[in-house]
């Protein structure tokens, strides 16, 4: 993460002095998008950075769902199964994409492109049924509009 | 259109967001005036007389938090915009975030002009990524024309605004739950009191304010608290941005002048229920709030008094229609596998609350349920009511017997029958 630091301490100029347990989650979030999960070397240089305990790091890691301590798949799909989403056919589509990927929500395909996982609610219950496919949000799905995405994702 | 509008005022275009089309709108000019007139307390003033409530979901006075917060005690105040949104069914604080963030930005100047509030935070729940981006880019913008930073509209105002993402937790929308994330630390909610607006942020006074609540603040400075009274009704002043899903044929965000016919609304603005099938229930505000009777609401008017005597409340303005032959054992699995999920797991009986509820629910949907599960729900939901740190164990026992108060009949022939009386049936 050293080509991080410069952009870390950018951000440290932004905020009041006295925040450095503030800087764990986007420091974080920004080592998670360069490797696309959190590795204990991360780990250990934050906390060298930061000073702050390396329990708040590892609880932190562990209680939000966006981080991951493990590399997965290329195109992570996030599937909305909340209260609208299952209204306009949320359970449909999972079957589908779970018989199309041949995994279930947790795994990731043997080829290393498609992880899967079930969420709650993203927010975006106007335009439901919606999943997110990395940080992209794709609404308004259909059996339809999911086979064409999948032909996309290489 | 459901009465007046206060917010969505403008057409959306592919750069109706930006700071030259806010600035043509006539942005800015109520905080550059602001600045050069009033002074703090006429800024607050005007906030507590207008009677604008929190649109987050708990409808608390802004005034009467701000009020809290003493100026010149010789501490840093903090003033945060909660944009955490993510109750199920609401999406209609994204529809400010990505389509009027300067709106946002000269609430949020105007509130910390009124707080004394120097430094200030939006928290965006960390899945937002188009709201992220276009609240960034605003953020932007607004140093580059001089509206944040310092002398401000060249006067001793300075001012900054910090975007903060979220990580996935929806227990961070609570608002001391919010403070703890913005520590860099997990989401866990604070026992209260002290209040936040006595020591919140790092222990010193904090504002958090919903997104919309702030982006009534310039209407309410530019045109006076009587103004804004004079939209709505007398105990809900003004509008509230009403995100409509589910069973219905034009979902989306709507404006809705409070005191608004319901069923008008329904029928007029949203095109009525998704394929013509009649209309069997509605969760008002969010899955928190107790669901309604399709009959209840013919008579009921969208405002927080009407919501309040039916015993439900508009809440987040998240708005779950469900037409006549969806199964309600089914809605409420969903639910209370979402509040399992979401419980932070600090405070027992929700942890446990929560957990329990989800199994007895999953074993009724599995065949398995015992007559006695009807009331095992009931006593949990009590339970958890006014037992924890924050309200996610109440909310949960509210979904329950919110259902259980209006749908009993169905859960009673699941358990008899060992299958749905509706086939199952969600969509």
């Amino acid at each position: 993460m050293n080509d991080l630091i410069a952009e870390f301490e950018a951000l440290r100029a932004r905020f009041p002095p006295g925040f450095e347990s503030s800087f764990v989650l986007p420091c974080l979030r920004r080592m998670h998008e360069r490797r696309g999960y959190v590795a204990d070397a991360d780990i250990d240089a934050l906390v060298a950075l930061l000073g702050v305990p390396r329990i708040q790091v590892e609880e932190a890691l562990s209680f939000y769902t966006q981080f991951r301590r493990r590399p997965i798949g290329r195109w992570h799909l996030q599937i909305c199964r909340n209260v609208s989403c299952s209204m306009r056919g949320a359970d449909r589509l999972l079957e589908h994409l779970q018989r199309k990927l041949e995994v279930a929500p947790g795994e990731t395909t043997p080829d290393g492109r498609c992880t899967l996982d079930t969420v709650e609610c993203l927010g975006s219950c106007g335009t439901a049924p919606v999943m997110m496919v990395n940080e992209r949000y794709v609404e308004n799905l259909s059996l339809t509009t999911l086979d064409r995405l999948l032909d996309e994702l290489k | 259109m459901a009465g007046q509008q206060l917010l969505m005022t403008f057409p959306v275009t592919a750069t109706s967001h930006g700071l030259a089309e806010y600035r043509a709108r006539g942005g800015y000019t109520v905080l550059e005036d602001a600045l050069h007139t009033r002074t703090p307390q006429e800024i607050t003033q005007a906030v507590t007389a207008a009677g604008l409530q929190g649109r987050g979901g708990a409808l608390f006075p802004t005034g009467r938090k701000w009020a809290v917060v003493v100026p010149g005690d010789g501490q840093p105040h903090y003033l945060v915009a909660n944009a955490d949104e993510g109750e199920p069914g609401t999406f209609k604080d994204r529809w400010i975030l990505e389509n009027a963030p300067h709106l946002l930005l000269e609430g949020m100047l105007l509130s910390a002009y009124a707080l004394e509030a120097r430094h200030c935070f939006i928290y965006i729940r960390g899945e937002f990524d188009l709201p992220y981006r276009r609240v960034a880019a605003a953020v932007e913008e607004a140093y580059e024309a001089g509206w944040l930073g310092e002398h401000i509209g060249g006067t001793g105002f300075a001012c900054d605004i910090l975007v903060y993402r979220g990580a996935g937790a929806y227990v961070a929308g609570e608002a001391s739950g919010l403070l703890s994330s913005l520590e860099g630390k997990k989401s866990y909610p604070r026992n209260r009191p002290p209040r936040l607006t006595v020591r919140g942020l790092y222990q010193r006074p904090t504002v958090v304010n919903n997104v919309e609540s702030l982006s009534n603040v310039a209407g309410i400075v530019a045109h006076g608290a009587a103004a804004f009274r004079a939209v709505g009704t007398q105990k809900s002043p003004g509008t509230r941005l009403i995100s409509v899903s589910g069973h219905i044929n034009r979902p989306g965000v709507y404006e809705v002048e409070l005191g608004f016919p319901w069923r008008k609304f329904l029928e007029e603005d949203c095109g009525g229920v998704l394929g013509g099938r009649p209309l069997k229930a509605v969760v008002p505000g969010g899955i928190s709030s107790k669901v309604l009777t399709g009959a209840e609401t013919e008579t009921l008017r969208l405002s927080h008094e009407d919501l309040w005597s039916a015993g439900s409340t508009l809440g987040s303005g998240g708005m779950i229609v469900v037409a006549e032959g969806t199964c309600m054992v089914r809605l409420l699995q969903i639910m209370l596998r979402f509040y399992h999920h979401e419980s932070c797991g600090q405070c027992t009986p929700c942890r446990d609350g929560t957990g329990w509820m989800h199994r007895i629910i999953d074993r009724i949907v599995a065949g398995d349920g015992r007559p006695e599960d009807i009331e095992r729900l009931y006593y949990i939901a009590k339970y958890n009511d006014g037992t924890t740190i924050c309200g996610l164990g109440d909310a949960a026992g509210f979904a329950a017997s919110g259902m259980l108060d209006k749908f009993r009949d169905e859960f009673d022939y699941y358990i008899a029958h060992k299958r749905s009386r509706c086939e199952g049936r969600i969509e």
